[in-house]
């Protein structure tokens, strides 16, 4: 049972500590970070919502040891909002479609969506559709995030 | 939900994964991108004495060519793989298949080698370096071997590699330009293991099929190759090929298996159909009277 000295940079900030080999990256993130906006649900890879962005891709945190994002950049929801409250693009889409009802997943979503229009490529809409697969709600809203979805698409008209 | 204690080790060179490897006696696992092993690790279906992550071995990474062959490095990314152009222009198949695989959270860890070195009998990767002949080249303190992905395969997520091997590259043979590929896939839903799938490539010469390399995954306990519909394509003339008659051959190669998702008849008779669709439509053939 090996302990891990650990070090990344969340939402712009550098986090210095320690875990057991087997701490999974989201746990690291909420107790250790104290980022709760990393929303674990299944634990397994299947319903994404504990989904944040790792070096710049969307991965789930439930499939990632806290050791591996050693040196790593991670984005999680906390990190998008400006300072001043001012909501991040998509944070600001899904509240103009109405696309979260208990909001659990959103998290997940909302960080699936950040990493693929905050690039230099913009994916058009299949590609942001077929990512959203990876996610699962449970309140199944799927129509608002789709329509956001869509909203963020290359090309769309804002 | 949490995995139960292990020892985490990061090498950076083949060598000392592998000799960890050799020490552990069978007791480690190798994690590359996780997104299966994780799960298994979650709800400890699989309880290593000691993880060896190879994401910090930089030689195991990577897409090149190898004389005509393609290499792929086994911790390559599916995302990275699936972005090649080289592999767009040489493996179109192999993009395709790469689109299938998981979500796109998960390709962007997901590593090629971690699936086709697990060897679930739905997953797209592994039956299709069995369809294309790739080679798998695996080492270990003992050295360095090369094995047929057809050999590899011996039931679900049972491979004949030793405790002590590690996967070190992926060599996909040759298959000429503007060879026609072939793939289908039914799962419920995108992203969710297949049903039933198949996969492969022809190549023609002078109308007729020069070679066939096709394969199913989740008909039965490994990938599957469809030999006896290989051998009644090759030598052909495509013009008198009987679809039905090709996918019933292979369809007659598989033993698929009855679960809470489809029964085995279901396997069968959507084989069979999408096995003749996908050929029909490859070659363009005409739809029998």
């Amino acid at each position: 049972m090996s302990e891990h000295r650990i070090e990344m940079t969340i939402n712009g900030r550098r986090l210095v500590g320690t875990a057991e080999g087997r701490v999974s990256l989201g746990d690291f993130l909420r107790v250790d970070g104290g980022y709760t906006g990393v929303h674990l649900g299944c634990e397994h890879g299947v319903c994404g919502a504990c989904t944040v962005i790792v070096d710049g891709r969307a991965v789930r945190s439930c499939l990632m040891l806290a050791v591996q994002a050693d040196g790593s950049e991670i984005t999680t929801v906390e990190g998008l909002a400006a300072p001043d409250g001012t909501l991040h693009p998509v944070q600001q889409t899904l509240r103009e479609e109405h696309a979260l009802q208990c909001g659990f997943c959103t998290p997940g979503v909302v960080m699936t969506l950040a990493a693929l229009t905050g690039g230099d490529e913009k994916p058009n809409e299949d590609q942001l559709l077929a990512a959203m697969s990876g996610h699962i709600c449970r309140c199944t809203g799927y129509q608002g995030i789709r329509r956001a979805a869509c909203r963020l698409a290359a090309g769309a008209a804002a | 939900m949490k995995p139960a204690p292990f020892d985490y080790v990061a090498p950076t060179t083949v060598e000392e994964a592998c000799a960890i490897l050799a020490e552990a006696g069978g007791g480690a696992t190798v994690i590359a991108g996780g997104q299966t092993l994780m799960p298994l690790l979650n709800l400890r279906m699989s309880q290593p004495f000691i993880l060896v992550d190879i994401n910090r071995i930089e030689a195991l990474k990577g897409i090149s060519r190898s004389g005509n062959a393609t290499r792929i490095g086994p911790v390559t990314r599916q995302c990275e793989a699936l972005a090649s152009e080289q592999l767009a222009s040489d493996l179109p198949v192999l993009v395709k298949a790469l689109s299938h695989v998981g979500h796109h959270q998960t390709r962007n860890r997901g590593t090629v080698g971690g699936s086709i070195a697990l060897g679930e009998p739905a997953a797209e990767l592994p039956a299709t370096s069995v369809a294309l002949g790739a080679v798998i080249e695996v080492t270990s303190v003992r050295g360095t071997r090369r094995v047929l992905a057809d050999e590899l395969y011996l039931g679900p997520y049972m491979t004949s590699l030793e405790p002590d091997e590690l996967v070190t590259g992926i060599e996909f043979p040759e298959w000429p330009q503007g060879h026609v590929t072939l793939f289908r896939e039914v799962a419920q839903r995108p992203g969710d293991f297949a049903l039933v799938g198949m996969v492969g490539a022809l190549t023609m010469d002078a109308g007729r099929v020069a070679r066939a390399g096709i394969a199913w995954f989740g008909m039965g306990p490994t990938p599957i190759r469809a030999r006896q519909a290989e051998a009644a394509l090759v030598g052909k003339p495509i013009s008198g090929l009987d679809a039905g008659m090709i996918a019933q051959l292979a369809v007659a190669d598989t033993e698929p298996f009855t679960d809470h998702h489809a029964s085995a008849e279901y396997r069968r008779t959507v084989g069979r159909r999408i096995f003749e669709r996908t050929l029909r439509e490859a070659l363009d053939l005409r739809e029998a009277a």
